[in-house]
């Protein structure tokens, strides 16, 4: 639902618009009116526009996020579309990318109308489909990508499972290259996985838990490479894990190859230490490894070998969660935290610029899976994302506006949080501190 | 001890552990006389939840709570599962609600008793979780080892097995290493899991080289499932290739004390003529292993530690 307030022209005054070439802050105002974005010095707006003085406030390209389970349809305990798309636009994200391996599978046209169709009810983050690879994820018959395509699949994802035929994800890519459209891989072949849970390595060696060696990884990146090279098709690796990955990568693209890669806000902060204590919001696939890797997926984030965050946004209901750490389900959200995460935890210290960051988290994503993004320009649709670089949060499960809370960063301290973001047009989320004083004016 | 909790033997203190063997010492006293029970834990809940099937630890824990005067139950449970029936956290909320002091576990799943701890105000005992660590075993087999030899450092103890798989073998090698023993482990290197070198042992898949001068030498069960899983090719191979042999133990000094958690699958890891050498101390291992649980449940209830049965006279007054 649309806010009244959105119907009104709305002004963000004196707000630092962050120039992504440069990295240069230029303060400016943004008119905000029928869809429109103006970037302008002069303060002569619309009458009755809604005027938020944001002075110190940073301006950026909305955000996208081309990796999140909404679990809608079949998993609604743990999160829905409009919970889900809530969630996301409270993290700053005015777009996210779903994933197909909800229940029923996403591989008709049917299902993928469906996930817009309650997207667009919801008003919130808008929803790009991800249209599964095969039918219902069983690695053997293609989806029919041309309808999945025409009904506004983005890109294809058999996603939670590996395509583990390679003939298989052979024809698949061929057949989405008709398309020019990308198949994400999950890369885990789930033999050499077996019923591991943990990293292999000291930490899974000492504290009992069944590995997972980063061949797990590699052999499935191995083999797209090598499949991209025999069928001219696109793939982009989920969730990157290994600094081996990050190196397998970056030879695909200097020969040319069309290989992009993701990482997530959780293995570019931790790593299998945090397990000690087997607390379940440490659990995901692919696991957590070692300080090595975090810092090669640091470096592939700045090169742009990685050109994305994606936050893998995986929500599963305290019920699943909260239990021993064979049992618990992998996964965590992560669309609430990402921009502050990886601000408290990559930019502060120096290990990555901000822009870069804006970057990964907004144009480049959109650029991966050929998904337009108007970026932050004058007389362009309004798409964009306000953050408060000052703004603290001591993260709390009680916080969390999605309907789950396995959230690594409970009991974290953040900096840099989104305080609005607009998509198209409509301010999809405001924090209700910030924005507070100026509509009770307004009401009064 | 200053703890809530007996997890596991990697987060003690080498003084914490040689109060528990002491104690156990005191406590074993108390089982060798006709009567063998002190009031220790009168008016004190145990409850024992075994998601595992085992026979011997559940006894001994069994034993040793009815020997310290403590009201016991057991609860068996052969599988957890999520999907059916009722979630771990919702057993251990009932289990509190029963008004218990102490609550001991074996669980397949490493970190169950990590888990049940954070949930509930009782005493956690962890008997056994998944491939972590069993920490009073490791305990138990300390004592014994140490009334055979004295004291622990220096001492050079062989681990021979599935190493992978075996919380008996990581609380060994935590305990042992704690209080200064030269420990290896040997075993095929399917079953040896990677990076264990970096909790302080020496490694090789070559048994006779591992048993060289060793004074020593702990043999961990074999099981059936390992050759299902293609981790072996055969229980033969294995026996002919890793068992421990008179043969093999010709390597190690010759009054090499032998040791086994049972239950021994003779002929396989253990030949029959090992499992009946009088070197073996296997069955000291079953009776110190109630003495040792004594000496946990006594001093996680506050109990000071005690060196003596004069001492122990002292505490049952």
């Amino acid at each position: 639902m649309k806010s009244e307030n959105t119907k009104r022209p709305v002004v963000f005054s004196q707000v630092d618009v962050l120039d992504l070439d440069s990295g240069n802050k230029e303060t400016k105002n943004l008119l905000v009116q029928d869809e429109t974005l103006r970037v302008t010095n002069d303060q002569d707006w619309p009458e009755g526009s809604l005027v938020y003085d944001l002075k110190g406030h940073l301006a950026v390209p909305g955000l996208l996020d081309i990796h999140v389970h909404l679990r809608e349809p079949g998993g609604e305990e743990s999160e829905t579309i409009a919970t889900g798309t809530a969630a996301a636009a409270r993290g700053g994200f005015t777009g996210v990318v779903s994933m197909a391996n909800t229940d029923p599978v996403i591989d008709t046209p049917q299902d993928v109308r469906y996930v817009l169709e309650r997207a667009k009810e919801a008003g919130k983050a808008r929803v790009h489909p991800i249209a599964a690879v095969t039918m219902g994820l069983k690695g053997k018959q293609l989806t029919e990508m041309f309808d999945l395509a025409d009904a506004g699949a983005v890109a294809f994802s058999d996603d939670g499972m590996t395509i583990m035929n390679a003939e298989v994800m052979r024809r698949a890519l061929e057949y989405s290259s008709m398309l020019d459209k990308v198949i994400v891989t999950h890369a885990e072949d789930c033999h050499l996985k077996g019923q591991g849970v943990a990293h292999e390595g000291y930490m899974s060696t000492k504290l009992g838990l069944r590995p997972i060696p980063r061949a797990v990884e590699e052999v499935i990146v191995a083999r797209d490479i090598r499949l991209v090279e025999l069928t001219g098709g696109r793939v982009h690796v989920a969730h990157v894990s290994c600094a081996s990955t990050v190196t397998m990568i970056r030879e695909a693209q200097s020969r040319g190859l069309r290989v992009t890669g993701e990482v997530t806000p959780h293995h570019l902060v931790f790593t299998d230490q945090a397990l000690a204590t087997y607390d379940t919001n440490f659990k995901m696939a692919p696991p957590l490894r070692e300080e090595e890797d975090r810092l090669a997926l640091i470096q592939g984030l700045k090169d742009g070998v990685l050109q994305a965050v994606a936050t893998d946004h995986a929500p599963h209901a305290e019920l699943f969660k909260d239990t021993e750490f064979d049992a618990a389900p992998n996964g965590v959200v992560g669309c609430e935290t990402a921009f502050a995460a990886l601000y408290t935890a990559l930019v502060e210290p120096g290990l990555l610029d901000l822009k870069t960051l804006v970057r990964r988290m907004s144009l480049d994503p959109a650029a991966v899976l050929g998904i337009d993004h108007p970026g932050l320009r004058d007389g362009a649709k309004a798409n964009l994302t306000i953050i408060d670089l000052d703004g603290t949060w001591d993260v709390k499960a009680a916080d969390f506006v999605g309907r789950s809370a396995n959230s690594p960063w409970i009991g974290s301290t953040l900096r840099g949080l989104p305080r609005f973001t607009v998509e198209g047009g409509d301010v999809i989320f405001k924090d209700g501190h910030t924005s507070q004083a100026v509509e009770e004016a307004l009401t009064s | 001890m200053m703890r809530k909790d007996l997890l596991g033997l990697e987060e003690l203190e080498a003084q914490e552990i040689l109060d528990i063997l002491d104690t156990a010492e005191a406590f074993r006293e108390v089982i060798d006389r006709p009567i063998k029970k002190v009031p220790t834990l009168r008016g004190k809940t145990v409850a024992n939840l075994f998601y595992e099937p085992s026979t011997r630890t559940r006894i001994s824990f069994e034993l040793a709570e009815k020997r310290l005067s403590a009201d016991s139950f057991s609860f068996s449970k052969a599988t957890s599962s999520v999907v059916k029936g009722e979630t771990l956290k919702d057993t251990v909320k009932n289990i509190e609600a029963m008004m218990v002091d102490f609550v001991v576990v074996r669980h397949g799943a490493s970190g169950a008793p990590h888990f049940i701890a954070k949930n509930i105000a009782a005493s956690v005992i962890n008997a056994g979780d998944g491939q972590h660590e069993h920490p009073t075993q490791g305990l138990l087999d300390m004592f014994t080892m140490r009334r055979v030899k004295g004291d622990l450092a220096g001492l050079k103890v062989v681990i021979v097995g599935d190493v992978t798989h075996s919380r008996v073998a990581r609380s060994n090698i935590w305990g042992l290493t704690k209080l200064g023993a030269d420990v290896h482990v040997a075993g095929p290197t399917t079953l040896t899991p990677r990076e264990i070198e970096k909790m302080g042992v020496t490694t090789t898949w070559k048994v006779e080289e591992a048993l060289e001068g060793a004074d020593v030498v702990n043999v961990l069960r074999i099981q059936k499932e390992r050759q299902d899983a293609n981790l072996l090719p055969s229980l033969r191979e294995y026996a002919i290739h890793f068992g421990v042999t008179q043969e093999r133990l010709k390597r190690a000094k010759s009054d090499v004390v032998i040791m086994h958690p049972g239950p021994m699958n003779r002929g396989v890891e253990i030949a029959q003529d090992v499992a009946e050498d009088e070197r073996n101390v296997i069955l000291e291992q079953v009776t110190n292993g109630v003495a040792a649980r004594m000496a946990v449940l006594y001093l996680l209830n506050g109990g000071k530690p005690v060196s003596s049965e004069k001492a122990m006279e002292a505490v049952e007054v």
